[in-house]
């Protein structure tokens, strides 16, 4: 008799891991959305040309990279098991919630990691001061966690709905549209050398967005999920 | 002792009729034949069972001993082994297994594993890729799977389909062993797995 | 019957009232008649919105197909309105403002309503089967109107605003806003929220018809 007391957190890692491998053999995710990024980074560096750019029009660029960087791969996690047939096995397997957060935290590595390639980028091509390096990784951070956390579940709507591509965009950006306007916002004041105290109210708002977002998914996940 | 009821399942897609009014119990210990040509929803049957299909009418009931088992937690009494079933290709049999384990809250060693794999003929590949395995080798996997979670409910849909003879056999002994301990419904046309179940349940296109 | 009596001479009456007054604000002048059309439209799209997403939590609780059709018929008509809101928000800003659009936080909500909107008919259309398109509509406009309050409360915070916040409506507006006026915005309101309400109506049962035909076609 296997041992069938393992509670959420462990079946959520399970899930987690299991998407982590096959992600790092296949590298489709990594690679659609670091090239995306790049790409778009490339063309509004090179069209814009490098000096002069005001603090909320680089904000505001470097926010529509990790847009469509993130349009371009996190639909994946999900779409993948609808192309592979796998998703019935994981559908009887494992507990919704499970699968959720499974898949949620691997959008947020997936897109941390990026974060980590685009962003020195993005600064040695467009050559924006920033002094604050903690308090725009901080705003970063957030706004990773709010990209991933209205996503993921718009990821599922989609795979469910067996459709790709224009449509995730079309679905996840007026629900994104508060969050990157808040993140703009955030962090054209970083980059105009604010302090914490300076960009409180955009925190406060990114914190309750993703709040707001994770719960919702949670509580309306298993509708997407089961047939 | 656990116990599967079924009464009065209608099952439509859109407007068209699947199955209508399917009623029948089963018992630890007892199997079920579900026999119908093909299109007869057999496939669909199963899975409305296993919660995959929401039906449109009545009522499936798992229950330990008379207790009805909440929804969240038949999903680890219950195991299925299908054609339409698929494993992930680029991830090794035995990672494939310890995935399917953990995620229904279960913990499985090494050495489990090489027994498990050699259980069903597939020993000394658990590290090859299963998108490198023929079809009757992921047949074979997924009882691996299935003996691995030893379920109280147990869903076969055309079991030895895609095995050769040898594969067929253990299948046998395989359905053989469950039985004592389960409860079994299969979807066969093939006479020797019906004569396996004490009842059967007949759909008609 | 007799509401339907009451609707019409009262919208009538509306319609009269409002061009024969002085108009509401001496500023902007005669152009300002507008925000009696204009607030109820906007009123009317959020109101559809919620509606919608009213009758996708009880389709995801109940499965039943009607509330699909209801939630259905709720967002088709506040799409509608929203667009009537955009347009005569739009015309009222290019006599007030000079210019038709200007990503004002009132202006930037509603666009962003619009696009929810035809997203929620975008993944309508793109799903055949009907009870998957039920869930997963349901869904959608549910998690879409979670967005509602930050609309309300971070977009104006963000973003400038150029609202006639100081004339008409806005925080101080029954002190601005004289007895007539109030009497004939109040008025419209509710009657076009009627309105609203029996065209609800009239587009359910269309919805309910419209499946019976189809499911006897199928017979």
């Amino acid at each position: 008799m296997p041992n069938k007391s393992a509670g959420l957190t462990g079946r959520a890692l399970a899930v987690y891991s299991k998407d982590m491998k096959v992600e790092l053999r296949s590298k489709y995710a990594f690679n659609a959305i670091l090239m995306f990024g790049i790409t778009t980074l490339a063309v509004v560096s090179f069209t814009l040309g490098q000096s002069g750019l005001s603090a909320s029009l680089l904000a505001a660029l470097f926010w529509i990279i990790m847009f469509f960087a993130a349009m371009a791969g996190l639909a994946q996690v999900f779409v993948r098991e609808e192309e592979t047939g796998t998703v019935l096995a994981l559908r009887l397997a494992a507990d919704p919630t499970a699968v959720y957060l499974g898949k949620l935290f691997f959008n947020l590595s997936l897109m941390i990691l990026i974060a980590f390639v685009i962003t020195p980028v993005f600064f040695i091509f467009t050559d924006a001061p920033v002094d604050n390096i903690l308090l725009f990784v901080l705003v970063l951070i957030l706004g990773i966690v709010g990209l991933c956390a209205a996503t993921t579940i718009v990821a599922a709507i989609i795979s469910k709905a067996g459709i790709k591509g224009a449509l995730f965009a079309v679905l996840s950006f007026p629900i994104l549209f508060v969050l990157l306007l808040l993140l703009v916002s955030a962090s054209t004041r970083v980059l105009e050398e604010a302090t914490l105290g300076g960009i409180a109210l955009e925190l406060q708002g990114l914190v309750a967005y993703s709040g707001v977002m994770i719960t919702a998914s949670l509580m309306l996940f298993k509708y997407v999920w089961q047939e | 002792m656990y116990k599967l009821s079924v009464i009065n399942l209608t099952k439509r897609f859109g407007f068209r009729k699947v199955f209508t009014d399917i009623s029948f119990e089963l018992e630890t210990g007892r199997a079920l034949a579900v026999v119908g040509p093909n299109g007869s929803g057999k496939t669909t049957l199963l899975l409305t069972l296993l919660g995959g299909f929401r039906p449109n009418k009545g009522t499936v009931t798992f229950q330990e001993d008379e207790r009805v088992m909440p929804a969240e937690t038949i999903r680890d009494h219950t195991a299925l082994v299908a054609p339409y079933l698929n494993f992930y290709d680029n991830l090794t049999a035995e990672e494939n297994l310890i995935f399917f384990s953990a995620v229904s809250g279960g913990r499985v060693t090494g050495k489990e594993l090489t027994g498990l794999l050699e259980q069903v003929g597939l020993a000394g590949r658990g590290d090859d890729p299963v998108g490198s395995y023929s079809s009757g080798m992921k047949q074979r996997l997924k009882f691996a799977a299935a003996i691995l979670k030893q379920p109280q409910f147990l869903f076969l849909d055309e079991p030895t389909s895609n095995l050769d003879n040898d594969g067929k056999k253990m299948v046998f002994d395989l359905i053989n062993g469950f039985k004592s301990r389960s409860i079994l419904v299969l979807a066969t046309n093939e006479k020797e797995e019906q004569q396996l179940a004490e009842q059967v349940c007949r759909l008609d296109r | 019957m007799w509401w339907k009596i009451i609707l019409l001479s009262g919208l009538a009456a509306v319609i009269v009232f409002s061009f024969i007054t002085p108009a509401p604000q001496n500023i902007i002048g005669e152009a300002s008649r507008i925000f009696y059309y204009h607030i109820p439209m906007a009123w009317i799209a959020v109101l559809a919105f919620a509606l919608a997403m009213i009758y996708s939590i009880r389709y995801l609780r109940s499965k039943k197909i009607i509330e699909d059709i209801r939630a259905r018929s709720a967002a088709s008509l506040g799409l509608l309105f929203s667009f009537l809101a955009t347009v005569s928000g739009s015309i009222f800003a290019r006599v007030t403002w000079g210019s038709f659009w200007n990503w004002d936080p009132r202006e930037t909500s509603i666009f962003i309503l619009l696009l929810i909107y035809g997203a929620y008919f975008a993944l309508r259309t793109a799903v055949a089967v009907e009870e998957k398109r039920a869930s997963l509509a349901a869904v959608y406009a549910i998690f879409a109107f979670l967005t509602v309050p930050f609309l309300v409360f971070v977009v104006p915070r963000v973003v400038p605003s150029l609202h006639p916040a100081d004339s008409v409506i806005g925080a101080d507006f029954k002190f601005t806003m004289g007895t007539t006026v109030r009497l004939i915005f109040f008025a419209s309101l509710a009657f076009f929220t009627v309105l609203y309400l029996w065209l609800f109506n009239l587009t359910c049962r269309v919805g309910v018809l419209y499946r019976k035909i189809i499911e006897e076609e199928s017979l």
